[in-house]
């Protein structure tokens, strides 16, 4: 019974990263492209556990949690400024917020 | 157990997919909450299961909560939806999705390519806590406790910085929305956020 | 006391960033006591640095504190230097002891202005810069402060900047003295490129050492130095801009007259006296521009009808004497005349400032008179500072100054008859139109209005009364050559400037030369009290009522026409090739220039278009590119 390769995990993060970037990309809704960010975040994590793994050392497993509490700070901070938009601007359209143009 | 991972992985990738395409922010909430646990399955096969276990709790629970909580918040009508349904229109998808996949079979092309080393069973079985399932209790014990010294020894400092990173968080959530509701009655658009005369309201809403 | 030099300059640069930065929380009396209080402290200071400098005189002559290198490029390497000789002490303590006594008047003569704060951060600037300038050891930190009086000059003379006629008083003092000041910026380069050094002591031993005596060179870079010392001390033909300088509030008046700004110009000559020593023509001009000015300034003196401008005129006249002094290389006179200059001058506009709130904001002597019965403490104190500005002979520090320059410009190897005429004729002017302020203003009957304060506060007599006691002991120091008395003052400055050397005389000759200036003086009083004094107010204002005379007036009552000349002659083109400029071809080049860059700008800007995704989008793609270079490669 062979453990599962690093690789495809690897591949998985990949796979992941991708779709939350297209996430990013396509959707228009805050909401949405903060859940896409969190997706990437989370393939990030994948990759770095991954790594931990093949290299059987713990700092993958430390990384993660580091990065769960970045995500955790993100996600608070993101969500306010998406309520306070929602309050000012009573749009959740990025594409909206456009004042840096004007 | 590389079944196991098949599974899980594809379970992940179906459930974001999901996410990224439905029209209402709740159905796409709860498939990103699937997506997770499928990755935390996946954490667990790869041998890392305090790292699936945080993932459940924090990802799939903490940050999905406060997505929720959001959600209710920001209270999205059905006009959104209609406006949700004329963004995504086919077009909208073209351009990302060259380029996603362009990046995404560059990353399966590196991968390929071999361009990870040491690939071999041996390499994945130094990995140690992915040797099996069944009787590997204590060996996910030892995992832990190598995960508990490492973050309390060498990394300590970045413990410290991550708390005070959620401390600024905290603290920044806090200022955003602590007079949230005084701007209820704002034209969009209108004062900007320094007008004066606006009373802060303190102690949260009703 | 070698260490402390630097507390002197930097208590009133702390006093302003003070008042900069926190003064608009203060109250008006912390604003007083953090405005006046560092020129006081620096005053305490220089005094101490002046008793151990007199106690035990360094072996050098000289303190000297190098604070550091300024900057390095290659051998160049100017330092934030100090340095403190007999010269720059007694610059120094002038400007601190009555600078100090300015601003406690201040405190209460500017009580009422809206600008109280901003009138303490500029004067604390002001003497700061001026500080900056007698102690730096190295040109180019002596043009820091050179710039700095004349910022703080144009802050101070457009204080009141509402009217525009202070903005364009303002604008004219800096315009005017910036004529000089390239004049100086030139002739220190000159220094530099010759001498390869711009410390002051090092460049004057390397011009001692290397030009020979009469160089064209050192005439040159003399030349120029001197360029820029007419231009802040308004001497002819840059003396344009101090009579329109009243335009500031009176304390800055006295400051700008009596220690800052104007005696600038006499010190620079002074601390570079070596170079004038190397250039008989460049004394020659000095001396000659000297005994012009003096001339030029009394007569128009005596025609002006607004008590500043008068006031303004004498300053002139004397920073004259201070020049001839100069150009007949007798340096120590010179600064001695400011010396007592400073006290006496700066008590006349302390209380023509006084006379000035008296009869509300009224400038013009005509309008005065009789004011001896209303305010007759201002008007013994205007008595004594007039009495100094006449140098009455024995009682007054002003006889004992000007009948040493009256000498010397006889008696010293480099001095004439004709520039001593000039003193003894300017001799007679200046007291001439003192007494005429003084009789016009003090005495005859009420021609105005009457007096609405005639109580001042003890806190604006009392600097006065100080300014007063110097004007009239000062003196005592220094008695005439030819007494064979003491000359402490010339003695102590003997380190930092030479003494230049007598002609021998007659008995005869000497007793002349020290009576007939002391004559000359009485007798213009005695003119004045004739002429203004006596009787006829009704003439009071112009000088005679014959008609060449009046005309002669009205010339002098313009400066002689130097305004109207410079602004015919220079103001004018300038506006109509500015006015004619701003279309030319050269305009339209840069203009060209400027389109593609605006029209690329254009385009690039709709890549900054504010859609997140996009910019997103964009990085995706260089990570999609980069990676794929990375794999091709």
């Amino acid at each position: 019974m062979s453990a599962v390769d690093p690789v495809y995990a690897l591949g998985l993060a990949g796979v992941l990263f991708v779709l939350g970037l297209l996430g990013v990309l396509v959707r228009r809704n805050i909401i949405f492209v903060l859940a896409s960010i969190e997706i990437m975040v989370n393939a990030a994590g994948l990759a770095f556990l991954a790594a931990g793994a093949r290299w059987g050392q713990a700092d993958g497993q430390v990384m993660f949690v580091f990065i769960l509490a970045m995500a955790a700070a993100e996600v608070a901070v993101g969500l306010a400024l998406a309520l306070r938009i929602r309050r000012r601007f009573n749009t959740l359209d990025v594409d909206d917020l456009r004042k840096l143009k004007d | 157990m590389t079944v196991l991972f098949y599974i899980a992985g594809a379970v992940a990738v179906i459930a974001t997919g999901m996410v990224i395409t439905r029209r209402k922010a709740i159905h796409a909430l709860l498939y990103l909450v699937v997506s997770f646990l499928a990755l935390a399955l996946v954490f667990y096969v790869l041998g890392a299961p305090f790292v699936a276990a945080l993932e459940v709790i924090v990802y799939a629970g903490a940050i999905m909560v406060l997505f929720l909580f959001a959600l209710m918040l920001i209270d999205a009508g059905r006009a959104e939806e209609a406006r949700e349904r004329d963004w995504m229109r086919p077009r909208a998808w073209i351009v990302p999705s060259v380029l996603s996949a362009a990046l995404l079979a560059e990353v399966v092309y590196l991968l390929a390519r071999g361009g990870v080393p040491g690939r071999t069973a041996a390499g994945a079985a130094a990995a140690g806590g992915a040797a099996g399932v069944g009787g590997a209790a204590g060996e996910a014990a030892a995992q832990v406790k190598a995960v508990g010294i490492a973050l309390f020894g060498p990394y300590l400092l970045g413990v410290e910085l991550a708390s005070i990173l959620l401390l600024a968080g905290l603290v920044a959530a806090h200022h955003l929305t602590v007079d949230l509701d005084s701007e209820d009655g704002e034209t969009a658009g209108a004062a900007d956020s320094g007008a004066p005369g606006r009373t802060r309201q303190k102690g949260g809403r009703p | 006391m070698q260490h402390v030099l630097w507390l002197i300059p930097f208590l009133p640069v702390l006093g302003f960033a003070v008042l900069v930065v926190f003064g608009h929380r203060m109250g008006r009396r912390t604003i007083a006591v953090i405005g006046a209080a560092p020129a006081g402290a620096a005053a305490a200071v220089a005094i101490a640095t002046a008793v151990s400098f007199l106690v035990a005189p360094p072996a050098t002559h000289a303190y000297d504190q190098v604070m550091w290198t300024w900057f390095r490029i290659g051998a160049f390497a100017p330092r934030i230097a100090f340095h403190l000789d007999p010269l720059s002490l007694v610059m120094t303590l002038v400007v601190t002891f009555v600078g100090f006594l300015i601003l406690l008047y201040s405190t209460r003569f500017m009580r009422g202005d809206e600008g109280y704060r901003r009138f303490f951060a500029y004067m604390d600037l002001f003497i700061a810069s001026m500080l900056i300038l007698v102690l730096a050891g190295d040109f180019l930190f002596l043009l820091v402060g050179w710039e700095g009086v004349g910022l703080s000059s144009f802050l101070l003379i457009g204080f009141w900047y509402r009217e525009r006629a202070n903005g364009a008083a303002a604008r004219k003092a800096f315009i005017v003295t910036r004529v000089g000041d390239t004049a100086l910026l030139v002739g220190l380069l000159l220094i530099f490129t010759k001498l390869g050094t711009l410390d002051i002591q090092g460049a004057m031993a390397a011009a001692q050492s290397q030009w020979a005596q009469g160089a064209a060179v050192a005439t040159a870079a003399a030349l120029l130095l001197m360029g820029g010392a007419i231009g802040k001390s308004a001497q002819l033909p840059l003396q344009t801009w101090l009579p329109d300088a009243m335009a500031g509030p009176t304390p800055v008046s006295a400051l700008i007259h009596a220690a800052t700004m104007v005696t600038a110009g006499v010190y620079l000559i002074a601390r570079t006296h070596v170079l004038f020593e190397l250039s008989p023509t460049a004394r020659l001009v000095v001396a000659v521009i000297g005994a012009a000015t003096l001339l030029y300034a009394g007569v128009s003196a005596l025609a002006q009808n607004d008590i500043k401008r008068a006031l303004a005129y004498s300053t002139i006249s004397q920073i004259g004497y201070m020049f001839l002094a100069l150009g007949v290389a007798a340096w120590s006179a010179a600064v001695f005349h400011f010396l007592t200059h400073a006290f006496f001058k700066a008590l006349l506009f302390l209380s023509a400032g006084l006379v000035i709130k008296a009869m509300d904001e009224e400038h013009d002597i005509r309008k005065m008179g009789g004011l001896r019965r209303d305010i007759p403490v201002v008007f013994r104190l205007f008595l004594i500072g007039a009495a100094a500005l006449s140098a009455l002979p024995l009682v007054t520090a002003g006889f004992f100054s000007k009948d040493l320059i009256v000498d010397l410009a006889l008696t010293s190897v480099h001095g004439g008859v004709w520039l001593w005429l000039a003193g003894v004729v300017g001799a007679l002017l200046t007291s001439l139109y003192s007494f005429r302020l003084v009789f016009l203003v003090f005495f005859g009957e009420r021609r105005g209005s009457a007096p609405v304060a005639t109580r001042f506060p003890r806190l604006v007599v009392w600097p006065m009364v100080a300014l007063a006691a110097g004007s009239v002991v000062l003196g005592w120091i220094e008695l005439p050559v030819h007494w064979h008395g003491w000359s402490l003052f010339t003695d102590f400055m003997a380190s930092a400037l030479p003494v230049p050397g007598i002609r021998a005389g007659g008995l005869l000759d000497a007793i002349a030369v020290t009576l007939i200036p002391a004559i000359v003086s009485v007798a213009g009083v005695y003119l004045a009290w004739v002429l203004f004094g006596r009787r006829r107010p009704a003439v009071a204002g112009s000088l005679v009522t014959r008609p060449g005379f009046r005309w002669l007036a009205g010339a002098a009552l313009a400066g002689w026409g130097f305004d109207r000349l410079y602004h015919v002659a220079l103001v004018r083109p300038f506006l109509w090739l500015a006015h004619h400029g701003q279309r030319d071809w050269i305009d339209r080049l840069v203009s060209g220039i400027a389109g593609p860059a605006a029209a690329l700008g254009g385009l690039l800007r709709r890549t900054q278009d504010g859609r997140l995704r996009y910019y997103l989008a964009a990085a995706a793609l260089g990570i999609v590119v980069f990676v794929a270079v990375g794999l091709l490669r």
